[in-house]
């Protein structure tokens, strides 16, 4: 029967509406000028005045009495009509240019795939001019690197490890980020209370990476063994407990007036060098901690302990019918991805010298799981591009618009990015993969599986 | 702490509580049907408050009301509370959720889209209606009703009390006794085989966002009532609520109910034991706790099964 119908209504869609009984007011085409419109009044209060807490009403009298929202208005029903009268022509267009523009991307991808030393200079050289490009930028520039973006970058490879390789939903992660900051302060003397003895902060490294080693199997062994949303849950309280403790116990932490005086990295080894308030050294000093760490977990990524991980976060329960000790590689994970956050804590209490526990709120952990997904899980150079693009944008809006909306900027970039290339934007391609199965019904996935009721035709 | 206090502390998280469980109700509604956290509810219950602020300052309430003036304003406050809220995550579901659904988007990518719009939508709000926290137009003389076990209780905190008992009440049968709800809970047991039934997915998604939105919005303006009004208000109350659903046994609405209630009372008692700074603390070790001992929460997981 069906067969019968697409037949009779070869003339076009209008004709096959005819047949359904739809009547032309029940289109598509008109939800879509309501959306269109839609946006535009939102578009018209995101760009318009500032509001007043002493006259609520005094933003939106403003923008819709002006000329604002027919600008956008007039700029979205241009795009709805292109959209529904001349989609076919655009279609053509874009279908030849990207025909056009495959052939070098495969080129360049056969490259890298080829040859080893190809890949090894292309990275090194990318390495160097990572190490060399800011010293052409300014002051505010260097501290923006390396206060935000070299510290974000790190916690986010640490986050990779737990999310997106063990595939294990983790809101807490900055919880450790400030364990690893405390313990810098509590080893160099800066906190109320004295160490038994002082360390260099070099030395503080590994300490502040066993405590949350430990803080992280603390938190870890007994949840675990939760599901996704609850791990999430989880997770979430303890970086609520850990924040709150900091600010409450005033004789261990200086509570809420914070930790001042914590020293800065230096070396005394035959040769003495001491890093100063110069932002540049220390960015050297956190590419070094970035390479490093990159380089071993890439290593990590394709050894036994990757493919557990692997395994895992496909199916955990083949993954332990086939023999991987899921609980103790998730451990693992979750230990390795609080101890570079330590390790991101060291380096950020021993930079700026004074923190306090606001500089770890609840909503740090959030953006971090944000950089990494939006990246691409999984996927190193996806997750080192999303924590560095996704912390410059802030800062680089502040020139464009009022500082106090910045991230509302970044809240929509990441709702239209999410929606249009969920996979993030440098997918590793098992995790690509992956998705796909999960996406298809084909295996039933980890907190990161497509939803249940999520199929709509 | 002395008893007379214990008893005000109490009283003082019963009420809290039973705001967290509305809100949890919202978070557990969503997560039955479509299995995913609303990490933006928080903005639906903000966006509740804004709504009732907006409707009872453009209608400038006199200053002193008189009886009947005063249920009056309640009234238009919470309705349109409850309909801003409605609004908010009814287009929120449309523009946030439904086209990474087409797609088969994978869960974590919604609770990324989730913490983006709520990004977006708080900070939209503090840019509309500054950034200040803004009082409720007096409605009501706020003076004391009577008291239990020497604990004063308010008309703020009985009006709080016994909306937030006949929305639980009401929603229970709108779950249990109506077509809608047993459409909630038939997606919520088995999408693939309720579509085959002839439940529209869609329809049901998007309209167990609004009751979750209607609920989330007259949450939220009892909220305001009580405290202020400010754009980040949604936040804490938010991580709260979600953490009482999950207490509850994520998915399951009298779960959610019981969790929120638990989780009020809890934070209130830890104020009263330890003092403000340590709020929160409490109700998370608790949580921990609990879900420690009962992986699933406290009544379990029960998607879809008699709510």
């Amino acid at each position: 029967m069906s067969s019968g119908i697409t037949k009779t209504a070869s003339g076009g869609p209008a004709s096959t509406a005819r047949l359904r009984g739809v009547a032309w007011y029940q289109h598509p085409r008109w939800s879509r000028l309501t959306a269109m419109v839609a946006i535009a009044v939102v578009l018209t209060m995101v760009t318009g005045e500032q509001g007043t807490d002493r006259d609520i009403f005094f933003a939106l009298r403003e923008d819709f009495t002006g000329p604002l929202p027919w600008i956008w208005l007039g700029l979205c029903l241009l795009v709805w009509t292109v959209r529904e009268f001349w989609s076919e022509p655009i279609r053509k267009v874009r279908r030849a240019s990207v025909a056009k523009s495959d052939p070098p991307v495969a080129w360049v991808r056969g490259q890298w795939r080829g040859d080893r030393r190809i890949r090894q200079l292309v990275l090194a050289a990318l390495v160097a001019v990572a190490a060399f490009a800011p010293m052409g930028l300014e002051r505010y520039w260097h501290q923006v690197l390396v206060d935000q973006i070299a510290i974000y970058v790190l916690l986010a490879i640490g986050l990779n490890v737990v999310i997106g390789w063990a595939g294990m939903l983790d809101l807490g992660f900055v919880a450790f980020f400030a364990i690893g900051a405390y313990s810098a302060a509590f080893w160099t003397g800066a906190l109320p209370v004295d160490p038994p003895f002082e360390l260099n902060n070099f030395l503080v490294i590994p300490v502040a990476v066993l405590t949350c080693l430990i803080a992280g199997l603390i938190l870890g062994a007994p949840t675990l063994r939760l599901r996704g949303d609850y791990l999430a849950i989880v997770t979430l309280g303890f970086h609520e407990i850990v924040y709150i403790t900091a600010k409450n116990v005033e004789d261990f932490t200086g509570g809420a007036r914070g930790v001042s005086g914590v020293e800065h990295f230096s070396i005394d080894m035959g040769f003495s060098y001491e890093w100063k308030l110069d932002p540049l050294p220390y960015y050297w000093l956190l590419l070094g901690f970035i390479v490093l760490l990159v380089f071993l977990f890439m290593r990590l990524e394709h050894s036994r302990v990757g493919r557990a991980w692997t395994a895992i976060r496909e199916d955990q329960v083949a993954a332990a019918a086939t023999g991987v000790n899921t609980v103790r590689f998730k451990l693992m994970a979750f230990a390795i991805g609080a101890s570079t956050s330590g390790i991101a804590g060291v380096a950020y209490a021993s930079k700026v010298g004074y923190f306090n526990p606001e500089n770890f709120p609840l909503l740090a952990s959030v953006l971090v799981l944000a950089y990494v997904i939006f990246g691409g899980m999984g996927s190193i150079p996806g997750v080192l591009f999303g924590a560095a693009f996704l912390v410059w944008l802030p800062e680089v809006l502040r020139d464009y618009v009022d500082p106090r909306d910045r991230y509302m900027y970044l809240g929509a970039l990441l709702v239209i990015m999410m929606i249009y290339r969920p996979q993030g934007v440098w997918p590793s391609k098992r995790r690509q993969r992956e998705l796909k199965m999960a996406t298809e019904g084909t295996v039933d996935g980890d907190a990161t599986a497509a939803p249940a009721g999520g199929k709509v035709s | 702490m002395s008893l007379s206090e214990f008893w005000d502390f109490l009283v003082l998280g019963v009420v809290l509580g039973s705001l967290y469980a509305v809100i949890a109700i919202g978070y557990t509604l969503v997560y039955g049907v479509l299995q995913l956290l609303n990490f933006a509810h928080s903005e639906v219950f903000m966006f509740g408050g804004y709504g009732g602020l907006i409707a009872l300052t453009a209608w400038s309430p006199v200053t002193s009301p008189s009886g009947f003036q005063s249920v009056a304003y309640v009234a238009v406050g919470m309705c349109a509370g409850a309909a801003l809220g409605g609004i908010a995550a009814y287009g929120l579901e449309k523009v946030a959720y439904r086209p990474l659904r087409r797609r088969h988007a994978p869960r974590l990518v919604f609770l990324i889209t989730a913490i983006g719009a709520s990004f977006f939508l708080y900070n939209l709000a503090g840019k509309l209606f500054g950034r200040n926290a803004a009082p409720m137009p007096t409605m009501y003389e706020n003076k004391k009703l009577f008291s239990v076990f020497g604990a004063d209780i308010n008309i703020t905190q009985l009006l709080i009390l016994i909306s937030a008992v006949v929305m639980m009440i009401g929603l229970d049968y709108v779950v249990n006794r109506t077509k809608l709800g047993s459409g909630i809970r038939a997606v919520a047991q088995d999408p693939e085989v309720a579509s085959l039934m002839g439940v529209d997915i869609d329809k049901v998604v998007s309209r167990t966002f609004v009751i979750g939105g209607l609920l989330g919005g007259a949450a939220g303006f009892l909220f305001g009532t009580n405290q202020q009004v400010f754009y980040t208000m949604g936040f804490l109350p938010g991580i709260t609520a979600f953490a009482a659903a999950v207490l509850g046994g994520i998915g399951n609405v009298r779960g959610a109910m019981v969790g929120g209630m638990l989780l009020g009372i809890v934070e209130n008692l830890t104020v009263g034991f330890w003092g403000d700074g340590w709020r929160y603390v409490g109700a998370f070790a608790v949580l921990v706790l609990v879900l420690m001992f009962r992986p699933t929460g406290i009544l379990g997981e029960r998607v879809g099964r008699t709510a």
